[in-house]
């Protein structure tokens, strides 16, 4: 039991870097809240499937099973030693409170130090068709089949760039599922600075190596260096193809009535943006991400991230970098036992956390975001799959109003207004924004988060307003 | 079995041996299984979720993780549910396009629907 003037530590998300975060905090004998919008803890990775399923952890998370069977032990040994709470969305942050609300009852929860372990997101580049029923992100091709026991079709092309990429399609393979090819965009030769960044992980690097000869033994067609021309199919019916242009230029078309697109991850940065935090371009993923000491701490004073939300280091790194945010908070606390912790383990952390950026690099350079892809884009494409704005009408927008910058450009042609909140088009939107005016794409800006964060159930905001 | 049926978008690959619940799709019997989310009940059934409202045809739901809100879909009292991450349960009336002509619900639209026989 903490002591009454214990520090108020809050812990948002119970992924592999919240769950760490939380035992850290718990060992130094503080007794955190944890907020969960997931029915389980997991996270993503790591994700439970319901209560009622039988698949054991050698068939769900396959090499992986060891991790996330310790991940999902330690969670439970805590549960009485936090104060969990799942089905609760963080929904909007105020110096020094976190707004919650939990089946539509509200709650505002004042904190001395908040821990951000958000996650990521797929991350995802238009395809003119990708707005058919049928076409979903590589991740949520991944959540039918661990969440739910289902493939997302009857036969299904997965498309895009990224470890994910193989190794859901493998994962569909291995559970039976039809799969019709693996398209990936990036070039078959990796640049070598990839292959270095790699190296950091080579164990890593192999089991890619192995997804994708276990994938050819099954007999999927396997094409790199592809450029996306079109999902096929109807809007009234949904998928029934994809065509692209393969390395040599020419067109390839492969049936298929489901999609799995995606192109790595983006990090789930709406709370560091609450919570006024500065960003900083990063140009291996092309990504605006929060700026960050080695140890997590966010340039607003109080606010800690980690995990997939602040960088996209995987899993592992996520469960390091959760511990050592947690540390970092109750050091600059100044309570004692926390401090002394992260005396004695800081630097072994930021070692792990060095070698898995590198990692990351390397992911970044060998499976590139599609960057050349968006000039090419057909006016006619849905960008904006939430209010169904096209790159015509988005780049009509820049020509006629003049906006040189995203959150201008949303202003007038909707683009990241819908209820995703610019999720999944936000970093496709800024680079054709940037193409259309010349500009790179660092300089048009990213486009700021609001609140709430996620919708809110209707009667909640009767209850707020 | 929703599996082998030619209309469904979902094919169910293990954990078929779960209880059976029954709902209602759009006013029409249907049957689920304990633990499903609505979003694959729905497409264990059929090949769409909602439509877009921008005319640009069906959607079947995108990120399954509670993100992408492309998958809101309505109880027969009007209140919204986010298919993905609602759980089904045995009784649940959904309905896939929106209750009447007019939405949000009035009061007036909830003792007509009441009326009509809409409880589930
Ligand atoms: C769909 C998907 C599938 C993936 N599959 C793999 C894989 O198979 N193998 C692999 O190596 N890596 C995978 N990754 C990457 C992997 O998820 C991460 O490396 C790892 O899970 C990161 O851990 P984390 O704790 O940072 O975040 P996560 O595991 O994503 O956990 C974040 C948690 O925070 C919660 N959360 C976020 N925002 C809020 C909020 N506002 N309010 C309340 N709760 C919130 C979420 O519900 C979630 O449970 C996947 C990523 C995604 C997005």
């Amino acid at each position: 039991m903490s002591a009454p003037s214990a520090p108020r530590v809050v812990v948002v998300g119970a992924g592999p870097a919240g769950v760490r975060a939380a035992q850290a905090l718990v060992e130094a004998g503080l007794r955190p809240v944890v907020i969960d919008e997931g029915r389980r803890d997991g996270g993503q990775i790591y994700r439970r499937q319901p209560e009622g399923f039988t698949r054991g952890y050698a068939k769900l998370y396959g090499s992986e099973a060891p991790k996330a069977e310790a991940l999902h032990r330690d969670f439970d040994a805590l549960r009485g030693k936090v104060d969990y709470r799942s089905e609760t969305l963080a929904w909007n942050l105020t110096p020094g409170e976190l707004h919650t609300v939990r089946a539509g009852e509200p709650q505002v929860l004042p904190f001395d130090a908040l821990l951000v372990c958000s996650g990521a997101t797929d991350r995802l580049a238009p395809v003119n068709g990708w707005h058919r029923a049928g076409c979903y992100s590589l991740g949520a091709a991944q959540i039918a089949l661990k969440a739910q026991a289902c493939a997302i079709g009857s036969k299904v092309v997965f498309l895009g760039s990224g470890p994910l990429l193989y190794l859901v399609a493998a994962q569909y393979v291995q559970a039976g599922a039809q799969v019709a090819a693996v398209l990936d965009t990036a070039p078959a030769r990796p640049p070598l600075a990839a292959l270095a960044g790699l190296l950091a992980r080579p164990r890593l690097a192999l089991r890619g190596l192995q997804l994708i000869r276990q994938l050819r033994r099954a007999g999927v067609a396997l094409r790199k260096g592809v450029r996306p021309l079109e999902i096929l199919g109807s809007d009234e019916h949904g998928v029934a193809g994809v065509s692209v242009f393969d390395a040599h230029g020419d067109v390839q078309r492969f049936d298929c009535d489901a999609v799995g697109l995606g192109w790595h991850l983006r990090a789930e940065t709406q709370l560091a943006d609450l919570a006024r935090c500065e960003f900083a371009f990063e140009p291996t993923s092309r990504q605006w991400l929060p700026r960050l000491d080695e140890d997590g701490r966010s340039s607003t004073p109080g606010v800690y991230l980690a995990g997939d939300g602040a960088r996209i280091l995987g899993a592992d790194g996520a469960e390091a970098a959760g511990r050592l945010a947690a540390l970092a908070a109750l050091s600059d606390l100044g309570h004692a036992p926390g401090r002394a912790l992260y005396q004695s383990q800081h630097a072994d952390l930021r070692r792990t956390l060095a070698t898995m950026d590198r990692f990351r690099r390397g992911l970044a350079l060998a499976f590139p975001w599609p960057q050349a892809q968006f000039a090419g884009l057909p006016d006619q494409a849905v960008v904006c799959r939430c209010e169904a704005v096209t790159a015509g009408e988005l780049r009509r927008c820049v020509d006629q109003t003049g906006s040189r910058e995203v959150n201008r450009a949303k202003a007038f042609s909707r683009v990241g207004m819908g209820r995703c909140q610019g999720r999944y088009c936000g970093h496709a939107a800024a680079e054709i924004i940037a193409h259309a005016c010349r500009l790179p794409v660092e300089d048009v800006g990213r486009l700021r988060a609001q609140a709430p964060v996620k919708p809110l159930p209707m009667d909640t905001r009767e209850v707020l307003s | 079995m929703p599996a082998d049926s030619p209309t469904a978008r979902f094919v169910r690959l293990a954990e078929t041996g779960r209880p059976k619940l029954a709902l209602r799709i759009d006013g029409r019997p249907a049957e689920a299984l304990e633990g499903d989310t609505l979003l694959v009940a729905l497409l264990s059934h059929g090949r769409r979720v909602r439509d877009s409202e921008f005319g640009d045809g069906a959607r079947a739901g995108f990120c399954l993780m509670g993100a992408c809100q492309d998958c809101w879909v309505w109880r027969e009292n009007g209140e919204r549910l986010r298919a993905c991450s609602t759980v089904v349960e045995a009784g649940m009336a959904v309905l896939t396009r929106p209750p009447a002509d007019y939405w949000p619900m009035t009061p007036d639209l909830a003792a007509h629907l009441s009326r009509a026989g809409g409880e589930s």
